[in-house]
């Protein structure tokens, strides 16, 4: 039988915040212990919440970068359930009037073998303001008696999370990655969230069902939860929907569950069924009234929004001319749209092609090395852009300007000039001190001539190479073939 | 409606509150007692009406996202029964 | 009347006593008569005379620091329910038997600006849930009328404080008649303010849609003062009003001609005791005597608002109440195997019985398959019992009428069964539900020599005009000023 996959995302995003959704204690991540957890977020008896202004600020930033429907009046519940991370005995979140509802987001699918990108869009549930809970820490820690014991950990109690629903419109594992990576982009894009995996900024919980292929309904889906990096995620999918197959071939029913991915052995495993589930027993939070949204402050942050990711990408197959490749991978994050343009705006716009070949090859090479980590680049836009002009202006071939590359990396100069200049990198064009160079060659290695005379086309390649060599790399390559041609020619 | 004695044990359980056999029958009365007060209000027809879940009509005020708070844990945690390396500590959690 | 707010005051401002003097006088009242009544649950005589010692340097002036208020150096005492620093804030539970707070109440912080020293925290119902006071962890608080009788609840440490004179005035709550109907049963004073004129930070809360902080005293004029000190916008509160800052001493000597007194039928109706009724009828008498006019209005939703009432604030509890878990402050069992043991054993040992049947209630109407048919129902009734009120402020300026149906009942007289004991609050219930202010008065006595008190309820922001009423009452009546049979409550001790 042929299976179909479905899947959804409940995506919890850490807002960048100064403060707790509820309470002025600090969010900075990695301070020791319960010392950014307040009488709020410790739930002392008597203390209460007040909102965060810059939280509702960014929810709504979320909204309009999705076409969303902004729910003007919106309100927050109590989500009721005990956990010793969660010390108020139930979790502020929104339940039956979230902030936004009903958005959207299109994704560029990886290439499925014929070469161009499909495009997909994906719709959004829902987004809603909610609490995180503080940490629990395993470790080692006993009792008198031995028994052993967990430490609770409330800095992170408090802070600003976003909960992004999607509707069940996903396929694979891979539609889902595409997915995340694109809210991903677009939630650090709007500066809504840092998006540090790591920390736990960027959360994927995955709803997965499977149904026969052309079936209506949906298959009894399971829940894997907290998946934090796109590689887990697509795993975590693959593993589970080959689980939930071989279950029902053999006869079996899928059951509702939440279940927890094993990154060590690549398995999902069951954490509670659905008989087990909680009964949440959700109100409305007496102590917080419905948030009103108004008109003039949504106007204002819409005015402040970025072009986005897709508007941008957009821009830069009409008005640029880049394929729609490359203009996905440039707007795959700010930062890299951002040194692009600043990057093109340096080397003028006859130079976009080159200048998208730098940020999309060498660059995302060199930032690969360095963990992908944008704050670890030390080319400016600028200084790649002096680079690019002097290829364009014959100053230098590719290869060279992949050797000043490497020597701006390293902070060696402050400019392609600079090194030109102090390592004479200076392209040989002059016609008479190629021809002086290959004939050298030609002299060196008589064989690879004979070879060549012979028939031997592999052997011109060797005699390019030699004199690309003998001239350090600096001889003009196209001006090095035709010269060499000629002369192998003339006998 | 009336609760049952697994009714009584399902909410305790809900609100971690440990009844046993004895306990849960007296519950039931009591509750079963305190219900048939409640029950009187299944009569009205409040079709149409909006629930009320303020006394006051007003909206949420916002508070600037500014840190207000500073540390106070050694305050805080002099009142908790286990704490160690400023950490709380309760018996193990098991996922 | 000797010991009121304002006489004590005098005496402060014209240098005839310090409040060293007033506090050490109040401290032995409280060492000699609370063993008997039980009004009082911890009280710190050191602390007490260090803030009595603050306030007298406050006074004598020539002191860098805030100048002194006309309350300075008038002592207070505190329902335990505020989270006040230093002390211990147990709210009646043996959950809190051992917490001290670490932080001030809005309200204690109120207070200690005003240089009011704290004599000590009072007795109530556990977590404010009762009518009686008998469900406090630290035993019953008897009425000083008569002490085989309860003082009423939640804020019954507070009532028999103030009526026992153990205490000028007093910090009370109200959630479902919490201030009024001990005032009622005490022969004292006391008020609600609407909903949001009070913070609620710092104090534990109960059903928090519904408490709401007020003063205690012997008369409206003390009442009056003190809610000047405790009002007031508080941005740590959501729900705290953002309004000026009123005088609610302001219209106190107004005349009564004009004013539109609305008798509600459905309060005077079965339930309500002979001498009850009498005394309310006599209250009402008076006050067409003294000018006001009396128009007959109709509540008819306000017979559900018990009901809803037992459906909203138990939801509310059952939620707030879940922080009481043993992890990181207050009781936790000292057996347990397990993280669920320790959870179920912390919180079936450390709530009482009434405690623990509200919470269960509230976990079943918010249940899965029952939040229509209860919470949403008794939100609804709500609504509908709130919009009775603003029919009937259509045609008049007060609503009057009893406080409670009956004078204060005999200790363990209710105990055994809940609902009869809910139904004490059956005239109170309605006004929390719609956040209205009310308060009650002294406005008799019955057969047994029992005080009955009256109900005032005003509209939204109406106090100033219902310390004006109660006021003018109180002038040109005197059941304000009778004293309860205790050593010393007689006669001029200032």
């Amino acid at each position: 039988m042929q299976w179909e996959t479905v899947i959804g995302l409940e995506v919890h995003t850490q807002l960048s915040t100064q403060t707790k959704i509820f309470s002025g204690a600090s969010t900075a991540f990695g301070a020791a212990p319960n010392t950014q957890a307040c009488a709020v977020d410790i739930a002392l008896p008597g203390v209460l919440p007040v909102l965060n202004r810059g939280a509702v600020e960014r929810a709504i930033r979320f909204g309009l970068a999705i076409g969303a429907k902004l729910n003007r009046n919106n309100v927050f519940d109590r989500k009721n359930y005990f956990y010793p991370d969660l010390p108020k005995g139930y979790q502020i979140s929104q339940l039956a009037l979230p902030i936004v509802e009903a958005g959207e987001l299109t994704v560029l699918l990886p290439s499925t073998g014929s070469g161009t990108a499909e495009e997909k869009t994906i719709r959004i549930t829902r987004a809603h303001l909610e609490e995180d809970a503080g940490k629990s820490l395993h470790e080692d820690f006993h009792g008198e008696d031995g028994r052993p014991l967990t430490g609770i950990d409330l800095n992170r109690a408090g802070t600003p999370l976003l909960e992004i629903v999607s509707e069940p419109d996903l396929r694979s594992a891979k539609e889902a990655v595409a997915y995340a990576r694109a809210l991903h982009t677009l939630v650090t894009w709007i500066g809504i969230c840092d998006g540090n995996m790591q920390e736990g900024s960027f959360r994927v919980d995955a709803n997965v069902s499977v149904r026969p292929l052309g079936q209506k309904e949906y298959g009894t889906r399971r829940e894997i939860k907290n998946l934090n990096s796109f590689k887990f995620l697509e795993q975590a999918i693959n593993y589970e929907v080959r689980w939930q197959i071989e279950q029902i071939e053999d006869g079996h029913r899928i059951v509702q569950a939440t279940v927890l991915f094993d990154p060590d052995t690549g398995e999902t495993r069951m954490m509670r069924s659905k008989e087990d589930a909680h009964d949440y027993r959700y109100f409305p939070d007496p102590d917080l009234l419905p948030v009103k949204l108004d008109e003039d402050w949504i106007a204002q942050i819409r005015a402040g929004l970025p072009e986005l990711p897709r508007q941008k990408q957009a821009r830069y197959v009409s008005e640029l001319g880049l394929s729609a490749y490359d203009a996905s991978v440039l707007t795959s994050s700010k930062w890299t749209a951002d040194y692009f343009e600043a990057m093109l705006s340096s080397a003028g716009i006859a130079q976009v092609k080159a200048c998208a070949n730098w940020v999309t090859g060498g660059l995302a090479a060199y930032l690969n090395q360095m963990d992908s980590s944008p704050d670890l680049c030390t080319v400016t836009p600028q200084q790649a852009a002096s680079v690019v002009k002097r290829v364009a202006d014959g100053t230098i071939n590719g290869k060279i300007a992949k050797e000043i590359f490497d020597a701006l990396w390293k902070g060696e100069g402050a400019d392609a000039d600079q090194i030109i200049e102090a390592r004479g990198l200076k392209q040989v064009s002059d016609s008479g001190a190629i021809v002086a160079i290959i004939e050298e060659v030609m002299a060196a290695n008589a064989k690879s001539v004979e070879e060549f005379r012979a028939g031997k086309e592999k052997a011109f390649n060797a005699l390019v190479g030699q004199v690309m060599k003998a001239s350090k790399g600096k001889a003009n390559p196209a001006q090095v073939n035709e010269l060499l041609k000629n002369k192998l020619g003339a006998g | 409606m009336s609760l049952s004695l697994q009714d009584v044990q399902r909410i305790a359980h809900l609100a971690r509150i440990r009844v046993d056999e004895a306990e849960a029958a007296a519950y039931q009365t009591q509750l079963n007692g305190i219900f048939g007060l409640i029950e009187e209000m299944q009569a009205v027809d409040t079709c149409g009406v909006l629930p009320m879940s303020h006394a006051q009509d007003l909206s949420q005020r916002l508070r600037a996202d500014v840190v207000s708070e500073s540390d106070h844990r050694a305050a805080f945690q002099a009142v908790a029964p286990q704490v160690e390396n400023g950490l709380y500590l309760v018996p193990k959690v098991i996922e | 009347m000797t010991d009121t707010i304002k006489h004590l005051s005098a005496l402060l401002v014209a240098g005839k006593a310090s409040s060293v003097e007033l506090c050490q006088d109040y401290l032995g009242r409280i060492a000699r008569l609370n063993p008997q009544l039980n009004a009082f649950v911890s009280v710190d005589p050191d602390r007490t005379l260090a803030e009595a010692q603050a306030a007298d340097a406050r006074r004598a002036g020539g002191n860098v620091g805030i100048p002194a208020g006309p309350l300075t150096g008038v002592p207070i005492a505190h329902k335990d329910i505020f989270c006040a620093e230093g002390w211990l804030t147990t709210c009646g539970s043996k959950m809190l038997s051992n917490f001290v707070s670490p932080y001030d109440a809005h309200v204690i912080e109120q207070f200690k600006l005003a240089g009011m020293p704290a004599l000590g925290k009072t007795n109530m119902d556990e977590f404010a849930m009762g009518s009686s006071n008998e469900t406090s962890y630290f035993g019953p608080v008897k009425n000083p009328w008569d002490t085989s009788r309860v003082p009423g609840g939640s804020s019954g440490g507070s009532a028999a404080a103030v009526a026992g004179r153990l205490c000028p005035g007093a910090t009370g709550t109200d959630t479902g008649g919490s201030i009024r109907q001990p005032a009622a049963f005490t022969g004292i004073t006391g008020l609600k303010p609407t909903y949001g004129v009070v913070s609620r930070y710092g104090m534990i809360a109960f059903a928090s849609s519904l408490d709401q902080a007020g003063p205690m005293a012997q008369t409206a004029e003390d009442c009056a003062c003190l809610l000047n000190i405790m009002a007031g916008h508080d941005p740590r509160d959501s729900t705290s009003l953002e309004r000026d800052k009123e005088d609610y001493a302001r219209d106190l000597s107004l005349p009564l001609a004009g004013l539109k007194v609305g008798l509600p039928r459905e309060f005077f109706g079965a339930g309500l005791t002979g001498d009850t009724a009498r005394a309310v009828e006599a209250a009402i008498a008076q006050l067409q005597k003294q000018g006001a006019q009396i128009v007959e209005i109709g509540l008819p939703n306000s017979k559900l608002s018990v009901a809803a009432y037992y459906v909203l604030a138990p939801a509310e509890a059952s939620s707030n109440l879940s922080r009481f878990d043993g992890v990181r402050y207050g009781y936790r069992t000292p057996e347990y195997g397990n993280l669920a043991e320790m959870y179920e054993k912390t919180r079936a040992e450390g709530f009482g019985p009434e405690v623990k049947r509200r919470i269960m209630i509230g976990a079943y109407v918010l249940s899965h398959g029952y939040y229509d048919a209860y919470y949403l129902q008794a939100q609804k009734l709500r609504r509908l019992i709130a919009q009775d009120f603003v029919e009937a402020f259509k045609v008049c300026d007060l609503i009057l009428g009893p406080t409670a149906p009956t004078t204060a009942f005999k200790l363990g007289e209710k105990t055994a069964d809940p609902v009869e004991m809910y139904l004490s609050d059956i005239y109170t219930i309605a006004v929390n539900l719609a956040g209205l202010p009310g308060m009650s008065l002294p406005c008799g006595f019955d057969a047994q020599g029992l005080p009955i008190g009256m109900q005032l309820i005003g509209n939204y922001f109406a106090e100033a005009r219902m310390l004006n009423v109660a006021h003018q009452y109180q002038l040109a009546t005197d059941w304000h000023t009778r004293a309860p049979p205790l050593p010393e409550t007689s006669g001029v001790r200032w």
